[in-house]
């Protein structure tokens, strides 16, 4: 029912970029237009399996807008998405996320009444098979299905050490400790490509460089693809092996980070302003 | 490892507590009523208290647990409530066993409060917050009407209906018996519901609400509730709980609407009219969303209080009123709620402070 929560030791032999082997992600030519604005124009990505790739771009470019149309929390207006070789036209963001995309919120949208262990619990609901009424009778599945998922929610959570706070309140946590549990109950659902919307928000700079790590080790582990939209140079340039940069809603340049450190329009358009400020 | 047998220990200690509160007050008062320690007035509300208790805690599944505000929990009461009185009297004759008709009417009553709730989901699914008030409440007064003018007779050739009036029936003269009689309501039932009875409801009401809330289908409702855009990007669907929470709502009212017809031997469209509504619904705040055992008590403590105010005669509805504001200013009040929640567990209220930091 659940797959294997098997234990790579992180930094694992990972192949380079894999984007030649049928990719997990294919955007062609992806729009969206919000009443006269073009948010997001001639969007092309390709994501290998299990690659790390970043998302960066100066503030209102155009990143969460790519999250939302890949989600289908928008229906993009031009273009196509395919999800391992299956275009996703028609689909909604649950069927998106049946179909292998999980994904964080820039803005932190956790069940805050429900505990920690119940919101990874949520995320594994497409994976239950058992009805209402064995729910309301206990019967063995309910008790069978319940079990597993309490162990693979607690061994979730230890990926982030936070197997000790599964009975917390989830909105009662602090803020990193939310936007951890935010990729955990991502990966509770499967998925086969993980976005996480600026992971490093608000956290400082041990936070952020033990996150880098688990983003590493949660690649690893699950042999997963990620994309990431982040602020912080360094973690992206750190463990991005493919970086994409969004202005104004347009790719203005795609590479490896020493390419993309290195490209003057990127620097005009973004590194650049940040050396000014 | 100790932490989360812990957890899971509280909702299962919690929900103990629950049946075990009505378990105890059903033995008191029947202790009570054997030992004639209870006055008539009292005796006659036990049903209605049972019934209004089932109610509060399927309101509460809709609008603590779901989050959607609903304004016609009455209109299902009286659908189980008219419809388990023509079966009760479709089958006098041919199952003589008081509680086995009893059960078989609440059964069809609530099968066809579901029935009916199915089509007031779909705006439920649709709609949020005052918009829903608004069709629900429309959907209760929309029942009322209906029922007003509604006639049903039984005779030896079955069942009659009429929207016009009672000598449209055309029931056979010897055989002939009126069920509904339109704006005078349902007549000549025969009392079947007894406390008994009324326990039973309330100890299969809190299985179903209290294990829904406890599987994954009230994991699923309460993340829609918290966060429908999140619970969507984990792939849960809200049509498909959304409808499983209200449709449930829905039987056990209409359950609640038998239990409730088959302790009089006649019932008015006008006893679950908007004001039932509201009155549920202050059950269901009183006693705290999402709060089963709240709302258990707030039932029971609100339906006996006026009773008990009889003796102040005109004022007792003022004073029922003051009861109730002081009440919500008190259990909202910031700082009785730290005090309760310290009362309730002083370890798990020291956890949480210690989180928020
Ligand atoms: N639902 C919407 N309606 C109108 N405009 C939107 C909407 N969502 C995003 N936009 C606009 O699209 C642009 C890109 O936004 P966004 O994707 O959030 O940027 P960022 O790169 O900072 O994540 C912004 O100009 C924003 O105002
Ligand atoms: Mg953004």
């Amino acid at each position: 029912m659940f797959s294997k929560l098997v234990n790579v030791p992180s930094g694992a032999m990972i192949p380079d970029r894999d984007i030649d082997k049928s990719p997990i992600l294919e955007c062609i030519n992806l729009g969206i237009t919000f009443g006269g604005l073009k948010a997001v124009e001639n969007f092309n990505l390709t994501i290998g399996r299990t690659e790390i790739a970043g998302l960066i771009g100066p503030n209102g470019a155009g990143k969460t807008t790519v999250f939302n149309l890949l989600t289908k929390v928008y229906q993009p207006t031009k273009g196509t998405i395919l999800l391992d070789g299956t275009d996703t036209h028609g689909m909604n963001t649950i069927q998106v996320n049946r179909a292998g995309i999980a994904r964080t919120f820039q803005n932190i949208r956790l069940f805050s009444n429900l505990s920690v262990e119940d919101n990874v619990k949520a995320g594994m609901d497409n994976a239950m098979k058992y009805n209402m009424w064995e729910g309301i009778f206990r019967l063995p599945r309910y008790h069978k299905e319940e079990k597993i998922a309490h162990d693979r929610a607690l061994e979730l959570l230890s990926i982030f050490d936070m197997q000790d706070l599964a009975s917390a309140k989830s909105g009662s946590l602090p803020y990193g400790a939310q936007r951890r549990l935010e990729i955990v109950r991502a990966l509770a659902t499967n998925p086969s490509l993980l976005l996480l919307d600026e992971p490093a928000a608000g956290m400082n700079p041990s936070e952020t460089a033990e996150l880098m790590e688990n983003i590493r080790k949660i690649r690893d582990t699950f042999q997963i693809a990620v994309l990431l939209i982040e602020h912080d140079m360094k973690l992206v340039m750190n463990i991005c092996e493919g970086i994409c940069v969004l202005n104004f809603g347009h790719v203005i340049a795609k590479g490896s980070p020493e390419e993309i450190q290195a490209n003057p329009a990127v620097i005009e358009a973004y590194l650049g302003k940040k050396k000014e400020a | 490892m100790k932490k989360k047998f812990r957890a899971a220990g509280k909702t299962a200690r919690s929900n103990f507590l629950t049946f075990g509160i009505v378990v105890a007050a059903y033995i008191i008062i029947m202790a009570l009523q054997s030992g004639g320690m209870i006055s008539s007035a009292m005796s006659g509300l036990m049903v209605p208290i049972c019934a209004y208790i089932v109610m509060a805690v399927s309101l509460n599944l809709t609008v603590g647990i779901m989050g959607n505000l609903s304004l016609g929990h009455a209109g299902f009461m009286s659908v189980g409530a008219f419809v388990g009185v023509i079966t009760a009297m479709s089958l006098q004759a041919s199952i003589p066993s008081g509680p086995l008709r009893l059960a078989l009417s609440m059964a069809v009553g609530g099968l066809c409060a579901g029935i009916v709730s199915l089509i007031v989901v779909i705006p439920v699914l649709r709609l949020q917050g005052d918009y829903l008030a608004i069709v629900t409440l429309a959907f209760g007064e929309i029942i009322k009407n209906i029922v007003n003018c509604l006639y049903v007779g039984l005779d030896k050739n079955g069942l009659h209906f009429t929207m016009k009036n009672a000598m449209a029936l055309n029931l056979d003269a010897a055989t002939g018996k009126k069920i509904m009689q339109g704006p005078m309501g349902a007549v000549g039932i025969t009392k079947l519901s007894s406390l008994t009875a009324g326990f039973i409801l309330i100890i299969l009401s809190l299985i179903v609400v209290l294990n829904l809330i406890n599987s994954r289908a009230g994991r699923a409702i309460m993340s829609l509730r918290d966060n429908r855009i999140a619970a969507e990007s984990i792939g849960i669907s809200p049509a498909r709980y959304k409808i499983m929470a209200f449709v449930t709502s829905a039987v056990l009212a209409g359950m609640a609407g038998t239990l409730y017809a088959m302790n009089f031997s006649s019932i008015l469209a006008k006893k679950f009219d908007f004001n039932t509504s509201i009155l549920v619904l202050v059950f269901v705040v009183l006693g705290g969303m999402g709060n089963i055992r709240g709302s258990i008590i707030a039932a029971a403590v609100l339906t006996v209080l006026p009773e008990m105010l009889r003796q102040f005669a005109d004022y007792r509805m003022l004073i029922y009123a003051i009861v109730l504001i002081l009440v919500m200013l008190i259990t909202n009040n910031p700082r009785t709620k730290q005090l309760l929640a310290k009362i309730r567990s002083p370890k798990s209220g020291k956890e949480e402070t210690e989180h928020v930091l």
